[in-house]
């Protein structure tokens, strides 16, 4: 893969941005439909002088991960949704270990093996994952740039503020090849960055530990204050949305993210060619959740279209970001469903009229 | 008149008091663990996965880097740390709880792959941490607070022998299993280790040192007779001595 203007595969686009961006470190185990990720990283990690592991399972490329970030490492897996909730367990490790890791979630559709269908039926274990209290940064790319961008960005985020990061794609996001113009002159801006909390040997220092067990009475509630200030920081600094047609004054507004955002920016020109008018807000981080941007934006707007490709997962955060449920309207396909733009243009006509 | 120093603390060693059960094997363990990064010169180029279990408290005692790791995972983390620091000596210190049971995948499959690494077993025959609960190890009609009628071979099957099941793989290098309840078994202990840790810096690959461990307060034992214990009945079924050592 090159710079400049490339056809190429959601996947493939997420290793290359990880090699970019210094990721040294990859293990992940066979699951559709991410499978190109850990093929293609067999050999391409190997390129560029990083080690490629095929863990044994997903229990075990996470707990990889775990190792090689407490060790100093960038390091990445990769996985879809059954293997992502047997990740959850390594994820709360890291995050109690304050570990950076860049975690790559393919979703497709559950409950159970489901099928191997787009979906996005992991908002919910994204953005409130594992056990314990803490979150990690999710991102929600909607086309093949931003599988790019995004992964790139997520790397310099983990280490900024010691967490992991999830790019949240689809199974639509993974498998679309797509005509993209790719800057690859970015330099990963904290790779070289010092790490003195990580393992490398106690040279000329007394050894250091990396824990998540705090058994001190009170140690553990200060750990999970100083966590959630981390927290307050990452919402202050990092919440991220795309806002579009609001020059228009449209009186209504569509909020979706991933494959749904796309979809709906046809829904959109549907729409206006029937003089409905719509903008649509789309949350670039799913944690933290873009509340305050959102609920500006649907005070100009009559209702708000909540699309998503599951029961009603993000619809939650939608409604405390607006606080008014009568202007909230759900339309979702689980299952491996994807919904066409026609097909959300009719369930917006069909409510406005 | 001038000091002679005979014998010091291990650099390799905090300040910390243990604060393992009396009798318990660990401490011993810990120390010979401390010597050994001492006398090889490795304080300053070792990395340690502490596991789940008593023993997740190692790294207040171990004065080098240590990192703990989930249930189990130990030797997965330990692999990508070694990957990503070859040059360093990387070890992972695990109970049967966490190793042979839990985390039974986890051992295999970096078994398999030859790892480059030293992992040192410390078999009790229950869990400990938790107060005594039957494990794979735990030994036939052996009361446990979850087998209170003794372990049952038709409910529980058979103690697991992690020794002489990973030396079948082509991959193992070195296994042995030994005890800690007197001085020459101490030694014998730690030259075992000794010998893992040598493996591994000359690049021999794989090596698995398990140690039978007393556990006098879950055994219901005074600290003699649980090394006693050992001694005459548990390395009947798990018999000391070198298993496999490949060149």
């Amino acid at each position: 893969m090159t710079t400049g203007k490339q056809l190429i595969k959601g996947n493939t686009a997420i290793v290359e941005a990880a090699l970019d961006a210094g990721c040294r470190f990859y293990a992940g185990y066979p699951i559709t439909p991410q499978n190109e990720i850990p093929e293609t990283m067999s050999w391409r990690m190997p390129e560029e002088g990083g080690t490629f592991i095929q863990a044994e399972s997903e229990l075990i490329s996470i707990n990889m991960v775990f190792g090689a970030s407490a060790a100093g490492a960038r390091a990445m897996t990769t996985s879809s949704s059954p293997g992502i909730s047997l990740m959850q367990e390594g994820i709360s490790y890291m995050a109690g270990c304050e570990l950076p890791a860049v975690l790559v979630n393919v979703m497709r559709g559950g409950p159970g093996l489901g099928n191997i269908a787009p979906s996005q039926s992991d908002y919910f274990q994204a953005v409130k994952p594992g056990h314990g209290d803490f979150h990690i940064i999710t991102l929600a790319p909607h086309n093949i740039s931003e599988m790019y961008d995004y992964t790139f960005d997520a790397f310099d985020l983990a280490d900024k503020y010691r967490i992991p990061v999830m790019i949240l794609a689809d199974g639509l996001l993974g498998q679309l090849m797509e005509n993209v113009e790719l800057d690859r002159s970015r330099k990963p801006a904290l790779l070289n960055a010092p790490k003195p909390w990580a393992l490398t040997g106690a040279s000329g220092r007394k050894g250091q530990r990396i824990v998540s067990l705090l058994m001190q009475p009170g140690a553990l509630e200060k750990h999970n204050m100083d966590l959630n200030e981390k927290y307050n920081l990452i919402k202050k600094n990092e919440t991220r949305h795309e806002l579009a047609g609001m020059e228009k004054s449209p009186e209504y507004l569509i909020a979706a993210f991933g494959t749904c955002a796309r979809i709906s920016k046809g829904t959109m020109n549907i729409a206006a060619d029937a003089g409905i008018k719509t903008g649509l807000f789309r949350p670039i981080t799913l944690w933290p959740f873009p509340y305050e941007a959102l609920k500006e934006a649907a005070k100009k707007v009559k209702k708000v279209f909540v699309f998503e490709m599951n029961l009603g997962q993000m619809v939650e955060d939608v409604r405390l970001a607006v606080g008014d449920d009568s202007k909230i309207e759900f339309y979702g396909r689980p299952g491996g469903g994807v919904p066409t733009a026609e097909e959300l243009f009719e369930f917006i006509r069909g409510k406005v009229k | 008149m001038a000091e002679k120093i005979v014998y010091k603390k291990p650099d390799s060693l905090t300040d910390k008091i243990f604060s393992y059960c009396w009798g318990c094997g660990h401490s011993t363990v810990h120390k010979i663990i401390a010597e050994l990064i001492d006398e090889l010169g490795m304080r300053e180029k070792t990395i340690a996965v502490a596991p789940v279990g008593c023993a997740v408290f190692a790294y207040d005692f171990w004065n080098f880097d240590t990192t703990e790791a989930a249930h189990g995972r130990a030797p997965v983390v330990a692999t990508a740390i070694k990957r990503v620091h070859p040059g360093h000596l990387v070890f992972s210190y695990q109970g049967d709880g966490d190793l042979a049971s839990i985390g039974m995948a986890e051992i295999i499959h970096t078994a398999n792959r030859g790892e480059n690494l030293t992992i040192i077993f410390i078999n009790n025959t229950n869990y400990g941490m938790t107060g005594g609960q039957m494990a794979p190890t735990t030994l036939i009609g052996q009361k446990t607070t979850t087998s209170p009628a003794g372990r049952n071979i038709k409910q529980n099957g058979y103690p697991i022998k992690m020794s002489e099941m990973l030396a079948q793989f082509e991959s193992v290098k070195y296994v042995e299993r030994v005890k800690v309840t007197n001085a020459a078994s101490v030694i014998k202990a730690k030259k075992a280790i000794k010998k893992g840790f040598l493996n591994q810096l000359n690049g021999t690959g794989f090596s698995f040192i398990e140690v039978l461990s007393a556990c006098p307060a879950n055994w219901r034992m005074e600290p003699l007779a649980a090394k006693a214990h050992i001694d005459g009945v548990i390395s009947k079924y798990y018999p000391v001595g070198l298993i496999k050592d490949i060149k």
